[in-house]
């Protein structure tokens, strides 16, 4: 407690303001709420601003409302939803793919040193390589249906996935796995009480960052080989200057990565309650 | 013979070639069973090495380890150990974190549910004698580190081990919490005829709760001396108030510093006040 008690209500407010800035401080919900409104608020009102100004031609720059009308014209004539399910089919499908393997082989390297030793180098060299590259040869191989789609964003999150996964699995702490085998845990105990319940959390984070990249492969594979879909819809817009419309898309994509975001970050709370108790 | 646990000609050195590091030279021991030793040594003399190697978490360079005649091969049930930093499991409740071997024997075999009532019996007891009922449904991360670590001993103590194996368990809990768990810790060895090795920093709790106090001394890692405790089985707060506990404390203090190879060097400590002084002088 600080001795001298702020007596004017001016001296009350540069305290708040203060306590605000704090090193790791803390932030009531309603102040970051408003903070929160205030960093999405303040680039739309500068965007708004921009495009009512008449600085930069409305083919480049369409403004707020013609990019709300577009996305009204898109939903009532051009199927929007077709698009908005089609590309979150493919994230979903390919994501999931990708999930279903990358998590017991990145338990297993994170768990067994041969493992590790056989396969991180490998998974490392090949998580360089740019996905984009492999484009021509999936079409080659795979075809141009949905599933080379699919194929598209499973390379691109598969290898970091492996990685990411294989080090929530490295950082368990020892003394949890060493207690566990002083209460006579064998191994496959050890992995299904300890490693993988400790791991879990940091787990459906490394999910949720890896959904993010998904997102962005499906606009790669979409602008490259697909006749549906919001990055497709992209593409095609940029050919008929539908500038609007290339507004649209993105921030419709956005929208969905956010929800989904926060889908994830609900599942953390509601799943790991112990991590939020204190 | 009576021993519960033979240490025998016990080596380990970590890392290889020139540049290992020799954490256990040339240790004999002999505890017998229900005895309670307890291990001294300045920092780095190899007592966690010593431990871990009983409970089978490190393999030693050689020499053995014998358990009741046997040579211990890796961890066991029989050996249940406390660890110097938290090991509980953050994810399960105080109550669930206790009865963690419970879970993993009822995985394995078919228990009749007078055996899980017995087992839950004990980890209701357990709870009472730690002080610990009212957070039972609390998760570790909402506790004090003392309390914390009052639950990893009541894990530990929920299957009935022969040997508790304890490395500066009580290190995180203030005095009074300390006498109380000395105390408890006496008593369950008593009443249950634990035989427990017992690692810590303070000379004053190795005397009051150990019936050997064993000096270790370091580089290499080795036994220096051991000390009969001749306190009376009963102990009681007060004997620390004694003259022979305090002659007893002072021998050891003593035996430890000069194998430590650490004193205070006078002489540094004036010449830095006398730089101070000076540069405070010339400004
Ligand atoms: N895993 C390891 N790898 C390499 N060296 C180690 C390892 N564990 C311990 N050592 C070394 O072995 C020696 C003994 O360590 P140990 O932890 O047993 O000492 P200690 O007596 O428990 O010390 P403290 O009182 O500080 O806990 C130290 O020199 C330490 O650096
Ligand atoms: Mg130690």
């Amino acid at each position: 407690m600080s001795a001298a008690k702020p007596t004017s209500s001016l001296e009350r407010l540069c305290a708040a303001w203060c306590r605000l800035w704090m090193i790791r401080g803390h932030l009531s919900r309603r102040t970051y709420l408003m903070f929160a409104l205030v960093g999405l608020l303040f680039p739309l009102a500068v965007w708004w601003g921009v495009s009512v100004s008449g600085w930069m031609d409305k083919v480049f720059m369409p403004g707020p409302a013609d990019v709300l009308s577009r996305t009204y014209v898109w939903f009532k004539e051009d199927d929007l939803m077709h698009d908005v399910w089609i590309s979150t089919y493919r994230v979903i499908a390919g994501f999931s793919l990708s999930a279903v393997l990358a998590i017991p082989l990145g338990l297993m390297i994170g768990t067994y040193r041969p493992v590790q030793a056989m396969l991180e180098p490998l998974t490392d060299f090949i998580r360089y390589m740019p996905a984009v590259a492999f484009i021509p040869l999936v079409m080659l191989w795979v075809g141009i249906d949905e599933s080379s789609k699919i194929a598209i964003i499973f390379i691109g999150t598969f290898f970091q996935m492996v990685l990411m996964v294989a080090e929530d699995v490295r950082r368990v702490p020892i003394t949890q796995i060493e207690a566990a085998q002083t209460m006579g845990a064998n191994r496959r105990e050890i992995v299904s009480l300890v490693i993988v319940p400790s791991a879990k959390p940091a787990l459906l984070d490394t999910l949720r960052v890896t959904m993010g990249w998904a997102w962005t492969y499906l606009v790669v594979a979409e602008l490259v080989a697909a006749n549906s879909g919001l990055g497709y819809s992209i593409l095609r817009a940029q050919r008929f200057m539908q500038t609007d419309k290339i507004f649209a898309g993105i921030i419709l994509i956005g929208l969905i990565g956010l929800a989904i975001d926060q889908l994830f970050r609900w599942l953390h709370r509601k799943n790991f309650p112990w991590m939020y108790k204190k | 013979m009576d021993n519960k646990i033979s240490i025998k000609a016990a080596h380990k050195t970590f890392g290889e070639g020139e540049r290992g590091i020799v954490a256990l030279q040339g240790v004999n021991l002999d505890i017998a069973r229900n005895e309670f030793v307890t291990f001294v040594g300045a920092s780095g003399c190899g007592k966690s090495t010593l431990l871990r190697c009983i409970g089978g978490l490190e393999t030693l360079s050689s020499g053995s380890i014998e358990v009741d005649g046997v040579p211990i091969s890796g961890p066991g049930v029989d050996r249940a150990m406390v660890f110097q930093h938290y090991s509980l499991y953050p994810w399960l409740t105080v109550m669930d974190n206790i009865k963690f071997t419970r879970k993993l024997q009822a995985g394995r075999e078919d228990l009749t549910s007078a055996d899980v009532e017995a087992a839950s019996g004990r980890a209701d007891a357990l709870l009472d004698l730690m002080g610990l009922t009212h957070v039972c449904d609390a998760y570790p991360n909402q506790l004090s580190g003392g309390m914390q670590q009052r639950v990893a001993i009541a894990r530990a103590l929920l299957p009935r081990p022969q040997i508790l194996l304890m490395d500066e368990p009580f290190g995180a809990l203030d005095a009074q919490t300390r006498e109380v768990m000395h105390d408890l810790i006496l008593h369950v060895s008593k009443l249950e005829k634990t035989t427990i090795v017992f690692v810590t920093h303070d000379v004053e709790e190795a005397i009051y709760l150990g019936q050997r106090v064993v000096v270790m001394a370091p580089r290499p890692g080795r036994i220096d001396s051991i000390y009969p405790v001749e306190l009376p089985a009963k102990r009681d707060q007060d004997m620390k108030l004694s003259p022979e506990f305090m002659q007893q404390k002072k021998a050891i203090l003593h035996r430890i510093r000069e194998t430590a190879g650490m004193r205070t060097d006078y002489e540094l400590l004036e010449r830095m006040t006398r730089q101070a002084e000076q540069q405070k002088d010339k400004q």
